[in-house]
């Protein structure tokens, strides 16, 4: 009896600003403990909130980029607990009206596309950290990252595998480098993200959930996920009931345990909060945001099939991320539009799996855009073949010369079309091989491929390829 | 000197009659000597009170006095106030220094005000008679058998007794404007945002407010003029151009219409309250005004649903005192809960544990919208009754208080009798309105007796007119209690 | 609406407030007390009423993203209970 996952994911994005969404201190990483903490962070008696208009900014942004309705007036509230790194005993966050309504992503698998629906994103302050190392039994609390901005995205339960769940967290994290209001960098908890987890059996109703706080990696996200389904099935197989809980995933042991601290009945007593006022968007600010926003991955797809004949895949690919598309961008502008499929070919080709393999971003390619570009053009005038392309791209890659043109030229690589040049080399392969040239004449096909390979050899690959096989064809047929 | 108006010091300290040193002096010296037995004061520091009229003094000196250099002033202790212990009357913050001014301290401070010292309150202004202070009660200077109001009991009570010329107060359900009334003083609440609320110690955010309390109004017009203004630390703090509120004090109140609500002249308020205030009418018609009968039907609503929206909003404000990052921790306690729990079990005292509670409660999952949502919803009525009343007139008058001061313990046992000392006043605070009170005679025993007047939005200056015009005419604010000289 | 004693520990426990049993008793008479004077709210008709969040009706002011604060974590930790390297210290979190 087969089993369907059901997975909705909320993520905390850290937004770039350059101060705190409701007081005037730093946001800067790494800092010395509480000294980032001001009046307002640490709570003092008698301090207030006020919002920072960036902040805003961020969240018009992303409700652009994925097609939501930016809510004309939108109301903070206070999520009322008690934990030490929550210097208030209260969250200001947004909790009936989010500034972000509606909206969505598209994901990709492959050659699959699926649409992800987001129930919303709201504005919200970071707690501080609790650090656990030993003060004679006691934790210390630093509250620096306390008031940090934050965007909570929130999706409906659409995902049905851990390989969506990831492809959609790429997707977003990608989505919100993209537009410029997080920097994504997970280690520095700059994009968290919590899995709402839960197992049916197909048609039946939603089973219980249990959320998984704080993924901070992709891999993470997918053994979490994928230890937490197998421990529910096992849970409901075995005739105990789920019961809604917050789990913690230890990559250590790769397993997933309840939180205790939020074992108390929680109760979290929202409400409109007294010290802000609401949050009015008019048209005329998201206009201006809007004219302010780069061209979207949705957009730019739809542009490169139809400036650059790619496919809708190939079109993906290339807009998976900003630094990738960037680069394509710069490609194509440089080698032309013509050559925009080759362009694409050797971004997620050759230069893909070179980056691949070394663990890199496009954005720390050893090879630039108009590097590659200019390469990219020497095999489109037949300057060199596919095959020295390679060599060129080797030697790019290793730092061997400053442009593809320089590399051909110092290395000799030009591809060699005088067909008087050649005609000599094919006599001498010729005579050097009566052995093949008898073995063709008696039927052997292969024999000719033979032929072709010597006479590539003798001029080290940089014989025009089809040169060399129509002129032998015309001595051989002759 | 003691009983000089806030004009009549400033002209003497420019005149140099009397420096701002000896002006400070007196007063700290009538504090050594008064305040045992009335606890008004509850932080005191000499040096620091001197060191400012030093500098009043070279200011006065150098000629650039503004009409406040050099006047001594004492702040409710819900006001941070940098180098002061700052203690909203509580234990939780018995050894709280605080860090930082706010900004009514602030823009007090840069008038040139010296500041006397920090005053009792109600326990983070939960109270109406400073019974519920960490720091014992104040005493009435009319009669230490009674309570002198609250929560800024201690305020009136210092100025009462001739202490301070002056004292900042807050009023978030009455508790500048019934003190005032129960003390025989003037005091002011503005409109909602009118002063910042930075730096001042939250109890209802919504409906928090802070004012001037003094002998007269035109001693509050000075301060007003002083105190409000628009402050970029606070967002509910509104952005208008500064007032001076003194502007129309010497305007006769020929036209003005007067509205006289029925729900405040029915059942509830004492006899000798009542002639007092129809006393007090009278004048004003002699005085040029014209009465008119307006209705706030909802006004008797305005104490239970102020006791849902105060308590839940208290109940989050002080969710901060925990014990972590300053005020009171428990000496013994287990794990991270039992610090939490004991430390606040210890540091509040048992009205403001009772509002926690009750706050907690209303916005509790399953109640938020029968009480939280329901009561603010009404909150929308009182203040619509208002605005229809303000058709028909300039300000509303009133009793302050249903009676005039109280014998100590009255009504501690019961904390709904004791909510219900503060029905005339809860409403304005609902709606945001400027109240204020000002003594209008006195009742049984000789107590004070206290005349409301509510202002339109923004209406300060019409009515510290009023209240002035009839100053000029009465003597009720130059009385002093007896036996304090 | 009455509190029953279990209300009342569960109100205590969300507060962070410790009741003695003696305390959680007294307490629940007041508190009934309180809630019984505020039950008349309930024969208010309000049907259609917007809440009333705010004493006036003015929108957020928005603060420029602009860094104002410098370190005054020595001046901060003065009136703190415990501080050890620059941190708050509390009894140990258990996540």
């Amino acid at each position: 009896m087969s089993w369907e996952i059901v997975i909705g994911l909320e993520t905390h994005a850290q937004l770039q600003t350059k101060s705190k969404i409701f007081s005037g201190s730093s946001i800067a990483f790494g800092a010395e403990p509480n000294v980032q903490a001001n009046a307002v962070d640490i709570a003092l008696p008698g301090v207030l909130p006020v919002l920072n208009r960036e902040a805003v900014v961020c969240a018009i942004k992303f409700g652009l980029a994925v097609g939501a309705t930016i809510a004309p007036r939108s109301i903070f509230a206070r999520k009322n607990y008690f934990y030490p790194d929550l210097p208030k005993g209260y969250q200001i966050s947004q909790f009936e009206i989010p500034v972000v309504q509606g909206g969505g992503l598209a994901i990709r698998q492959g050659e699959q596309e699926k649409f992800v629906h987001l129930t919303r994103a709201h504005l919200e302050e970071d707690a501080g950290k609790s650090l656990h190392e030993d003060f004679h039994g006691k934790s210390g609390i630093d509250l620096n990252r306390a008031g940090t901005p934050l965007l909570e995205i929130v999706t409906e339960p659409d995902m049905r595998s851990s390989a969506e769940a990831v492809a959609y967290a790429r997707a977003l994290h990608a989505l919100v480098q993209w537009i410029g209001i997080c920097d994504g960098n997970m280690q520095e908890g700059s994009f968290r993200c919590d899995a709402n987890v839960s197992v049916r059996r197909p048609g039946e109703p939603l089973g219980t959930r249990r959320e998984i706080k704080n993924l901070n990696s992709f891999r993470f996200m997918q053994q979490a996920i994928d230890f937490e389904v197998q421990w529910q099935i096992n849970e409901i197989v075995e005739g105990r009931a789920i019961r809604q809980a917050t789990v913690l995933f230890d990559p250590d042991t790769g397993e997933t345990r309840a939180m205790r601290s939020k074992e108390d009945a929680h109760d979290y007593r929202y409400f409109p909060d007294p010290d802000l006022l609401p949050l009015e968007i008019g048209a005329g600010w998201i206009a201006e945001v809007k004219s302010g926003l780069p061209e979207l991955p949705q957009a730019m797809q739809a542009r490169f099939q139809v400036e650059y004949g790619l496919s809708a895949y190939d079109a993906a690919i290339l807009t998976a991320s900003r630094a990738m598309a960037d680069y394509y961008v710069a490609a194509v502008t440089v080698a032309g539009a013509a050559n925009g499929k080759a362009v694409a070919n050797w971004i997620m080709g050759e230069l893909a799996a070179r980056l691949n393999k070394n663990d890199m971003d496009v954005a720390a390619s050893p090879i630039s855009a108009a590097q590659l570009a200019g390469l990219i053009q020497r095999i489109a005038d037949n300057t060199i073949s596919n095959n020295i392309a390679k060599k060129v791209f080797e030697a790019l890659w290793n730092g061997e010369g400053r442009s593809a043109d320089e590399i051909i030229e110092l290395q000799g690589l030009k591809q060699i079309t005088d067909s008087g040049a050649i005609e000599k080399i094919i006599d001498e392969v010729l005579t050097a091989n009566q052995k093949s040239v008898e073995e063709f004449r008696a039927g052997k096909e292969k024999a000719f491929n033979a032929l072709v390979g010597q006479a590539m050899k003798a001029t080290k690959g940089k014989a025009n390829p089809q040169q060399v096989n129509d002129l032998l064809k015309k001595k051989l047929g002759g | 000197m003691i009983n000089s108006s806030l004009p009549e010091l400033s002209a003497a300290l420019a005149a140099r009659k009397v420096s701002a040193i000896e002006l400070a002096m007196l007063f700290l010296d009538r504090i050594d000597r008064l305040n045992p037995g009335l606890n008004a004061f509850i932080a005191l520091d000499r040096e620091r009170t001197l060191a400012q009229a030093k500098a009043a003094d070279a200011t006065l000196a150098a000629g650039t006095a503004g009409p406040l250099t050099g006047i001594p002033l004492a702040h409710k202790d819900i006001f941070c106030t940098k180098g002061w212990r700052t203690s909203c009357g509580s234990r939780m913050l018995e050894n709280f220094i605080s860090p930082y001014d706010a900004h009514v301290v602030e823009k007090l401070t840069d008038a040139g005000m010296v500041t006397l010292g920090k005053l009792n309150m109600d326990e983070f202004a939960m109270g109406s008679s400073n019974e519920t202070s960490y720091f014992g009660p104040v005493k009435n200077p009319w009669d230490s058998s009674r309570v002198p109001g609250g929560s800024s009991g201690g305020s009136a009570a210092a100025i009462a007794a001739r202490l301070a010329p002056a004292a900042t107060g807050t009023d978030t359900g009455g508790s500048i404007r019934q003190p005032a009334a129960l003390c025989g003083l003037t005091g002011l609440k503005p409109t909602y945002g009118v002063v910042s609320r930075y730096g001042m110690i939250a109890f209802a955010s919504s409906l928090d407010q802070a004012g001037p309390m003094a002998k007269s109004a035109e001693d509050c017009a000075l301060l007003l003029t002083a105190m409000a203004g628009f402050d970029t630390r606070d967002s509910t703090s509104l952005e208008r151009p500064a007032e001076n509120y003194s502007r129309d004090l010497e305007r006769p109140l020929t036209g003005l219409r007067i509205g006289l609500p029925q729900e405040f002249f029915g059942e509830g308020m004492d006899a000798d309250v009542r002639a007092a205030v129809e006393t007090a009418l009278a004048e004003y018609r002699k005085l040029g005004a014209t009465t008119v009968e307006v209705s706030l039907p909802n006004s008797g609503l305005s104490v239970p649903a102020y006791y849902v929206i105060a308590p839940a909003e208290a109940s989050s404000n002080l969710s901060r005192f925990d014990g972590v990052r300053y005020g009171y921790r428990a000496p013994e306690y287990g794990d991270l809960n039992d610090m939490y729990s004991k430390s606040r079990a210890q540091g509040f005292g048992a009205e403001v544990k009772r509002r926690i509670l009750i706050g907690t409660y209303v916005l509790s999952h399953g109640y938020y919208d029968a009480y939280y949502l329901k009561a603010q919803k009404i909150r929308r009525l009182i203040a619509a009754d208002f605005q229809k009343a303000f058709e028909s007139c300039d300000v509303i008058m009133g009793p302050t208080s249903p009676s005039v001061a109280f014998a100590f313990g009255a009504k501690s046992a019961d904390p709904v009798q004791m909510y219900l000392s503060d029905i005339y006043t809860i409403s304005t605070n609902l709606a945001g309105l400027p109240g204020m009170s000002l003594p209008c005679g006195f009742g049984a025993n000789n107590m004070p007796v206290g005349l409301q007047i509510i202002g339109r939005w923004f209406g300060e200056a019409k009515m510290l007119q009023a209240a002035h015009q009839y100053q000029k005419a009465t003597d009720w604010h130059t009385r002093m209690p007896g036996g304090l000289s | 609406m009455s509190l029953t004693p279990e209300d009342v520990s569960r109100i205590a426990l969300l507060s962070r407030i410790e009741l003695s049993a003696a305390e959680r008793e007294s307490t629940r008479g007041q508190l009934n007390g309180i809630l019984g004077f505020i039950e008349q709210l309930q024969a208010v008709d309000t049907a259609g009423i917007e809440p009333m969040a705010h004493a006036v009706d003015v929108v957020q002011r928005l603060r420029p993203d602009v860094v104002t604060e410098s370190d005054r974590r020595a001046d901060f930790q003065a009136v703190a209970p415990e501080t050890e390297a620059g941190l708050y210290l509390v009894p140990k979190v258990i996540e």
